[in-house]
């Protein structure tokens, strides 16, 4: 019997990583892997609370199909946006991409 | 420690170790490929947890549209990442603090939850699951709202995602 | 209309003359003349009709027509300003109003109306001529108009307006007003020519001697108000309780009762304004005036004020004389300063050249005469001279300027550049210019009192009779004196003037003037001739009785109180005064009937030393000017101006801007620069250098955004988590 708390532990974890990832990443398409990785935590932490405290309701996996299409949405245009901006500048180094500096 | 204790550990393991990989390896299409691994091991859990259905979405979309995506555009941009050198910025150790602790204050917010460690309870005696999640979906009196509008979310970012990456004629 | 009324807006005209000249018409030669005579002969009809109907009244001394108004509030009542008319005012109006309308008259043709514009003249400089062509093409040089032609019409009412007001004024404040006004004019009239620097010197002499009689005279008027608590005529003089009352009241002088002292602080108004000795000095200056002002200020009209007022206030001055039958003190200095000032200003006018300056010389002389006859009681025989000597001096004056036109006709037509005035320039004019010779003559006469035919005889007797009756022997040998050397001058400018023959060219091209300045002259020597007829005295031998003695009686009216003098019936003064006229005008006409061209004076290698007294003047001028005018443009100059207020009142002034402009300075540079400049602008480079430091937060990298998002985050969460829900 898996207590809730193991579920949420890796979660939590998990979403720390890929927060790691998208602070300290140099490539923007590791940023986007990193965003991927908070993503599967926030789709596992939904999961383990519909088990757990409602598993007769529905609305625990709908949102996970919400979140699905939207990470898949977002790494589309995330994708084009590097590829964009790696056409234009010749480079997918985020720091190097810093116009708004003051 | 029972043997789901067990095999709950270990898949946790390889989820968090490829994760760690994702981040921190030098070379991108290496982090592609931990990235697919940790996507295996997500779905796993999503078995454990009883939503076989979303296992198979998680394999099918994710490590099949979303992983092969990344590495195109890992790919398509190797000519410039020479993939040598740190690939962290200057304050990644920053980064690091400031996410372990968030994860700290998350378990620690949490475990002061009385249900945290909440046993599991019997799964309801209904009928398809499958069928019921796609009812609610399309039903007006549940989520036919959020679905349409993620449809319409998806059409944006195709549209856009085109639109973005067109190369100009003659440009 | 009521004769009251009447009498209130005697005055008027000439007073809207004077506005309307000044402000409207002072462009048009024409209308501003017309308005002046036009008021001169308006005042002068309602004078007349005043007259008419004023002597048929009954007792006018003691009911006078008289009207009154509020004029300003004082404690619990009000003071009153009106009019009042008695014989005085009724004999004094007729002179008055004759006289300014013959000298308007007058005015019109001694100003060159008509003229044309000479091409040198400028704007109070006299005019110096014309030249014209002719339609031979011939230039001869004519007479110009007066630059200055309206304005002088517009002071000349100014003038007539206060002479009026004074004259039926019922107070002594509004006679007072009356005379200052006058004194302005007489300052304006004087300086007309302005330009000339011995014009505007004379004016201002003339003001500040006049000024200084009249600052004693204003002490009188405040120290009657003060006792009496009224200036009205009536209250003060024709109360006898009241005048008992005044000249038993001791005032601060000791000797003096309070009627005395007032009285000769108001005298010393009269010596002022009618040229007496001390303060004669200005007079003969104020020739520098034209002719038409000196004859009505110096002859008909400001200078008889003097008098007038002194007659005015003859119970004042008189008060206690009926009773003890000894002249009051405050008569006997008025006696004293009469008579010396009569014989003084003869002497002077024997050494005199200039036309005018002989008559101004008489004028004092006359003037003193009826302040004399006034010092020893002979108030009617005052007033009698007043009139007749107003006419006969105003003839003589304006004859005067028709000889100066004349002679200046000559000057113009010669060219030679002499003085017209200078009557040794002079000779024969009585071929050139008969009727100002005839005029001329019978007011010669007058004056030195040519018998039964002249009106001067005729009160000069009354004034020699009065002397003569109060047993006032000095004053009756000094009067005798300086008749005898009035009559003498007399012939001797018109001897020099008109007979023998011409001394220079000028006189022998001299003109008769036109008919504008003839007319008043032919007026005047007709009163001159029959006012005296109005005064035979009873005792005179053969005519005596035969005609009543009008003006004795109707001034009696006046009802001054006076002691009984036995009518001595004496002849001496009579003789006295035929002694003297004839004597006098036979020894000048002797003396000076053949002056040649460029002689001295006869009387000159005589007198020697004496000669040159008197034509200086007995060197009054120069002793004032060394006593008073110096040191008072010491204390202005130097002491007022340069020391106190240069020195002292700027000096402090610039030495508390000094102070203030170091105190400026010295918060600017201890407090202004160091610590506010500084003070912000360090505060400004502490911003700026914040600035600097802060902006490298902003690096542009959306991870260190992120980064830095997620620790505050955190830590705020945590905080709240602590504070808010711990709590």
């Amino acid at each position: 019997m898996i207590p809730l708390s193991w579920f949420l532990i890796l979660a939590a974890a998990l979403f720390c990583i890929g927060l790691y990832g998208v602070l300290a990443r140099k490539n923007a398409i590791g940023i986007l892997m990193g965003v991927e990785l908070m993503l599967n935590a926030v789709n596992i932490n939904l999961l383990a609370f519909w088990r757990y405290r409602t598993p007769a309701e529905t609305a625990g996996p709908a949102f996970v199909v919400i979140v699905f299409a939207v990470a898949a949405a977002e790494v589309a245009v995330g994708l084009a946006l590097i590829i964009s901006a790696y056409r234009r500048r010749n480079t997918v180094i985020a720091d190097e991409i810093d116009l708004l500096k003051g | 420690m029972t043997l789901l204790q067990l095999f709950f550990l270990f898949v946790s393991a390889v989820i968090l170790g490829s994760a760690v990989m994702v981040v921190s390896t030098r070379k991108m299409l290496h982090a592609a490929f931990w990235l697919i691994l940790a996507l295996f091991g997500v779905a796993v859990i999503f078995v454990l947890l009883q939503a076989s259905f979303f296992a198979v979405v998680q394999v099918v979309i994710y490590i099949g549209a979303i992983a092969i995506l990344i590495l195109f555009a890992v790919m398509l941009t190797r000519r410039v990442m020479a993939d040598v050198g740190p690939q962290v910025i200057r304050a990644w150790w920053l980064a690091g603090i400031a996410a372990a602790l968030l994860c700290a204050v998350l378990v620690w917010l949490l475990s002061s939850w009385n249900g945290f460690t909440a046993s599991l309870p019997p799964l309801p005696q209904r009928g398809d699951p499958i069928a019921e999640l796609g009812q609610a979906l399309v039903s007006p009196n549940a989520f036919a709202l959020p679905f349409e509008v993620a449809s319409v979310l998806l059409l944006a970012a195709l549209v856009g995602a085109i639109y973005i990456a067109w190369e100009r004629k003659g440009k | 209309m009521s004769i009251a009324t009447l009498i209130w807006l005697i005055p008027l005209p000439p007073l809207l003359a004077f506005g309307l000249i000044a402000l409207f018409t002072h462009r048009s030669k024409g209308l501003s003349h017309t308005l002046g005579v036009g008021a001169a002969l308006l005042s002068w009809l309602a004078s007349m009709l005043v007259i008419w109907r004023a002597v048929r009244l009954p007792d006018l001394g003691q009911n006078p027509i008289t009207s009154a108004v509020d004029w300003f509030p004082t404690a619990n009542n009000w003071f009153k300003i009106g009019i009042q008319v008695d014989p005085l005012t009724v004999v004094t109006l007729f002179f008055v109003a004759w006289t300014i309308a013959m000298i308007f008259i007058y005015s019109v043709g001694y100003h060159n109306y008509g003229q044309p514009v000479g091409e040198n003249d400028r704007p109070g400089l006299q005019p110096h001529g014309a030249t014209v062509t002719d339609a031979h093409g011939h230039t001869h040089r004519v007479p110009s108009v007066e630059p200055l032609y309206s304005r002088f019409f517009a002071f000349l009412s100014l003038f007539a307006f206060g002479m009026y007001f004074l004259v039926v004024s019922d107070n002594l404040l509004s006679l007072y007003i009356g005379w200052e006004i006058m004194g302005l004019c007489s300052y304006l009239l004087i300086g007309f020519w302005y330009a000339k620097e011995s014009a505007r010197n004379a004016a201002i002499k003339a003001f500040i001697t006049t000024r200084v009689g009249d600052m004693f005279m204003l002490l009188g008027i405040v120290y009657l108000y003060s006792v009496t608590g009224t200036l009205n005529y009536r209250a003060l003089f024709a109360d006898p309780q009241m005048l008992a009352r005044l000249a038993q009241a001791p005032s601060y002088i000791p000797g003096l009762s309070v009627a005395g002292m007032s009285g000769l602080l108001l005298f010393i108004g009269t010596v002022g304004k009618s040229a007496q000795w001390p303060l004669h000095v200005w007079l003969p200056d104020a020739m520098e005036g034209p002719t038409p002002v000196s004859a009505m200020i110096h002859a008909a009209t400001m200078v008889s004020a003097g008098v007038y007022l002194v007659v005015r206030i003859f119970p004042l001055v008189s008060a206690g004389w009926a009773e003890s039958g000894a002249i009051t003190p405050a008569m006997s200095v008025i006696g004293f300063i009469g008579a010396f000032t009569a014989l003084f200003a003869a002497t002077i006018a024997l050494g005199q050249n200039d036309i005018k300056r002989v008559l101004a010389y008489s004028t004092i002389s006359q003037l003193g005469y009826m302040i004399a006859a006034l010092g020893v009681g002979a108030y009617a025989a005052a007033a009698f001279h007043l009139v007749t000597h107003a006419f006969f001096k105003a003839l003589l004056f304006l004859g005067s300027g028709s000889v100066i036109h004349g002679m200046e006709h000559g000057v113009l037509h010669t060219g030679e550049h002499i003085d017209p005035q200078d009557m040794y320039n002079m000779g024969g004019l009585r071929k050139k210019m008969p009727v100002t010779f005839w005029t001329f003559l019978i007011g010669g006469l007058a004056l030195s009192g040519f018998p039964l035919v002249t009106a001067g005889f005729w009160s000069k007797d009354a004034i020699l009779t009065g002397a003569f009756q109060g047993g006032h022997w000095i004053a009756f040998t000094a009067l005798a004196l300086a008749a005898l050397l009035t009559a003498f001058y007399t012939m001797r400018q018109i001897a020099l003037t008109f007979l023998g023959e011409p001394r220079t060219q000028a006189a022998a091209h001299a003109v008769e003037s036109r008919p504008s300045m003839v007319l008043p002259l032919v007026v005047l020597a007709f009163f001159a001739v029959t006012l005296g007829w109005l005064g035979i005295p009873r005792e005179f031998p053969i005519i005596g009785g035969a005609l009543p003695d009008f003006f004795e009686n109707f001034l009696h009216g006046m009802a001054y109180a006076v002691p009984e003098i036995e009518a001595a019936g004496s002849l001496i003064p009579l003789f006295t005064s035929l002694v003297v006229a004839l004597g006098g005008l036979y020894l000048g006409w002797l003396v000076y009937r053949r002056v040649a061209p460029g002689a001295a004076d006869p009387l000159a290698a005589p007198l020697g030393v004496v000669y040159t007294v008197i034509r200086r003047k007995y060197y009054f001028d120069e002793a004032y000017d060394f006593l008073f005018v110096r040191p008072s443009r010491w204390l202005a100059e130097t002491f007022t101006a340069a020391w106190m207020d240069r020195g002292v009142i700027d000096g402090a002034l610039h030495a508390i801007a000094r102070a203030f402009v170091w105190i400026g300075g010295a918060l600017r540079r201890g407090f202004d620069i160091p610590v506010v400049n500084r003070g912000f602008e360090s505060v400004g480079q502490g911003a700026r250098l914040l600035g600097g430091e802060l902006r490298q937060v902003q690096t542009g990298r959306v991870q260190q955004y992120m980064i830095t998002a997620l620790l505050v985050a955190l830590v705020f969460g945590l905080l709240f988590y602590y504070f808010f829900v711990l709590a």
